[in-house]
């Protein structure tokens, strides 16, 4: 699968956000320069598991039971990295009948911008200049969204610890690098299938490898690239796909990807309040409006009402004023008519 | 406390050994053993996680499914409040409750899964990472979940008789209802963020650049369907309570189903555009693509369906049903992106299934729930106005 950046709608805000946060310009962060990497030739490595020994002893963690180095039983399955085995090499078969089997090993590649440290709730893990990706036991709360959101399965988490736990995975053997010393992997190599060194130095060297052997290797470099890139470089004779990697991905970290969303968090507090409290504002103009046109209606039907019964009083009165002049009208009439009547007759 | 409510509660309290108590104690202990060996043993001892699957049932159901089922009450609370359906204004409180106890048992949950759950307060106190997409769930939650809190005093402080205090929450109800939608607009649709850093193990049928829109969408429709469900258990149970006419309560009924109805066909085509913008209609064909399409016609499409006939033709039934397929099938829907569709390329033996001691806890926490909120209803002025207080706010 490939990963491209959709930079639509809530993307688009969201990505414009999260670049100019801190920035401000458009600049590019290469990276450390002088960081420390390793080099994992996968087309030297014969699956001895001496670097899963060493990385245990190092790192005073419980020994494998039983010898180890060369016992081949632990390839009849995929393995993982445990909280106590921060180092695995898996064997995997190329699709071609015949070919020789191929191991990897698996660890933390500490990523140039690892996503582990970005999606941190505490800040607890850190990319150091030196290149390793530390990480702060001291204020983990053990959410574990590091483990979920890590591409490559690194991570472990101490489940069987109920007070105490901590996220368990390689630190490129940081102390010894401190101390001049090279990560314990890288030294006891026997093949040399692990180099270790400055990260430009030995992407030199891989690309010089597949440059004189163009037919042992497949020519890519993986974690030159991919996500921003990795520490840890591998290459290959069969398929990335082949050995659980997912070559061709995206160059953006996933930290750039994945956080971005939160660019919006600004906007949604900044234009939310009014917003809503013009929604409120516009119920309640609804609701006065409808009020006082109510209110206008009842006021001017009980005005027509008192204009009708106005109307219909002074109608009365007028018949009564009429009606009473009408009869002393015909009062007088019928007096007048008596007296005629009177002065005729007599 | 008005007569009814006196009427009622007392022989509710009287009675303590009815079949109701009695199974729910039973979860109860259980599920506190149960948390007893987890902060005694582990994780390990009491769940099926991995360092694969590092997330599992209690963060698929007790916070994913949980937030968006609890959207109700900021859905309601803002329709009236907000936009002035007084008519809806008798859910507001049961739906706030059940918000507030929904994000409760998110916190429940979060406490049971934390590795170190005494240093939840740690991205506030100790040390900060406001890169992360979950400080800003973590942030929002605990706001919002003091938000629900004070929205739900009122319903404390008239039956505790406590006026002052009653009329300055009161007072509060437009900023809170404001806040309320604020925060609940950021944490629901950044739940789905947290799934952008993941693009190579979120299935792409799940995996989106608009999850973030998705999330919350769907959260609005669970919060509705889960105010038509609880609308219906607690009618039922607190039916003596209830002041309004079952006409009145149809017409709601069916008003939450026609905004349901929109709300789905909303998500629908927002998961579409979805599929269209990646060009993944191809996906659609393999077996994970069957899966996705149960789904969106299943559980997004036929609900929707449902509600929209439930609403024409006036027939209740059918809109609880579609409420009930919609709040399962956002359950479904948070389940897939947390672990079922999450790791999808990882052998299926190394796949996680909960543990039933998980299950126990979370039916537990759930029993919690209910329990609260029926002894709260039989209390307060939830399921009815306070003669005191009549459309107060």
């Amino acid at each position: 699968m490939t990963v491209t950046r959709r930079g639509l709608l809530l993307g688009t805000a969201g990505a414009l956000a999260a670049r100019s946060v801190g920035a401000g310009t458009v600049e590019h962060f290469e990276g450390y320069p002088g960081r420390y990497g390793l080099l994992h030739d996968t087309t030297l490595c014969v699956g001895c598991r001496s670097c899963e020994v060493a990385c245990k002893e190092v790192n005073g963690l419980p020994p494998f039971e039983g010898e180890a180095i060369g016992d081949r039983s632990a390839f009849d399955t995929t393995r993982r990295t445990t909280d106590t085995t921060l180092t695995i090499v898996n064997q995997y078969r190329d699709a071609a009948d015949g070919a020789p089997p191929v191991y990897r090993k698996l660890q933390c590649m500490h990523c140039n911008e690892p996503c582990c440290a970005a999606v941190c709730p505490v800040h607890a893990f850190s990319k150091t200049p030196e290149g390793p990706v530390l990480y702060d036991a001291e204020v983990c709360m053990g959410c574990r969204y590091c483990i979920t959101a890590c591409p490559y399965y690194a991570l472990a988490y101490e489940y069987d610890n109920p007070l105490t736990p901590r996220v368990m995975r390689c630190t490129m053997c940081y102390p010894r690098i401190k101390e001049g010393l090279d990560p314990a992997c890288a030294e006891v190599c026997p093949v040399g299938a692990i180099s270790f060194g400055e990260r430009e130095q030995l992407l030199q060297v891989a690309r010089e490898r597949i440059r004189k052997f163009p037919d042992r290797y497949i020519d890519h470099i993986f974690g030159e690239h991919e996500f921003g890139g990795t520490s840890w470089l591998i290459l290959a004779g069969i398929p990335f796909e082949q050995m659980e990697l997912l070559p061709g991905v995206t160059h953006e970290s996933l930290p750039s990807i994945g956080t971005s969303y939160l660019g919006v968090v600004p906007l949604v507090i900044t234009i939310y309040p009014g917003l809503l409290a013009g929604f409120y504002a516009f119920s309640k103009r609804k609701e006065r409006l409808a009020n006082e046109e109510q209110e206008a209606a009842v006021a001017a039907a009980l005005e027509r009402a008192g204009e009708d019964s106005r109307q219909k009083l002074a109608a009365a009165a007028d018949k009564a004023r009429t009606d009473q002049e009408r009869a002393v009208q015909q009062a007088v009439q019928r007096a007048l008519v008596e007296q005629q009547k009177k002065e005729t007759g007599s | 406390m008005s007569e009814t409510a006196a009427g009622i509660s007392a022989p509710a309290r009287s009675r303590l050994l009815t079949p109701f108590n009695l199974v729910s104690a039973v979860i109860l202990i259980g599920g506190a053993v149960i948390l007893a060996i987890r902060f005694t043993k582990g994780l390990a001892a009491t769940t099926n996680l991995s360092h694969t699957n590092p997330w599992g049932l209690w963060i698929g159901f007790d916070v994913m499914s949980g937030v968006a089922l609890a959207a109700g009450g900021f859905v309601t609370s803002s329709a009236v409040y907000l936009f002035g359906m007084k008519e809806y204004r008798p859910i507001v409180r049961p739906a706030l409750l059940t918000g507030f106890l929904g994000y409760f048992l998110v916190v429940l949950g979060l406490l049971a899964d934390l590795g170190r759950p005494w240093r939840l307060p740690y991205p506030f106190i100790r040390q900060a990472g406001p890169t992360s997409p979950l400080f800003e769930v973590a942030l929002c939650v605990a706001l919002y979940l003091t938000v629900l809190f004070i929205e739900t005093t009122p319903a404390a402080f008239e039956w505790l008789g406590w006026k002052r205090w009653r009329k300055l929450v009161g007072s509060m109800t437009i900023g809170l209802t404001i806040l309320g939608v604020i925060l609940p607009t950021m944490h629901q649709s950044t739940l789905g963020a947290l799934y952008m850093v993941t693009p190579t193990k979120l299935h792409p049928l799940w995996y989106s650049a608009h999850i973030p829109v998705h999330f919350f969408v769907s959260a609005v429709a669970g919060g509705l369907a889960m105010v038509i469900v609880e609308g219906m258990v607690s009618h039922r149970a607190f039916h003596h309570q209830v002041q309004i006419s079952s006409e009145q309560f149809e017409s709601i009924n069916f008003g939450l189903a026609k905004a349901a109805s929109v709300t789905l066909a909303m998500y629908f085509a927002v998961k579409t555009v979805a599929l269209a913008l990646e060009n993944e209609w191809h996906l659609l064909g393999s077996a994970w693509g069957l899966w996705y399409l149960l789904e969106i016609v299943g559980f997004v499409l036929l609900p929707c369906l449902l509600f929209a006939v439930g609403y024409r033709e006036r027939r209740l039934t059918l809109v609880r049903v579609a409420a009930v397929i919609t709040a399962v099938g956002i359950m479904l829907n948070r389940f897939n992106v947390t672990f079922i569709a999450f790791n999808w390329r990882i052998p299926a033996e190394l796949r996680y299934v909960p543990s039933w001691m998980e299950i126990w806890v979370t039916v537990a926490f759930i029993t919690f729930a209910v329990v609260t909120f029926r002894w709260a209803a039989n209390r307060m002025p939830i399921m009815y106005e306070h003669p005191d207080w009549k459309g107060a706010h």
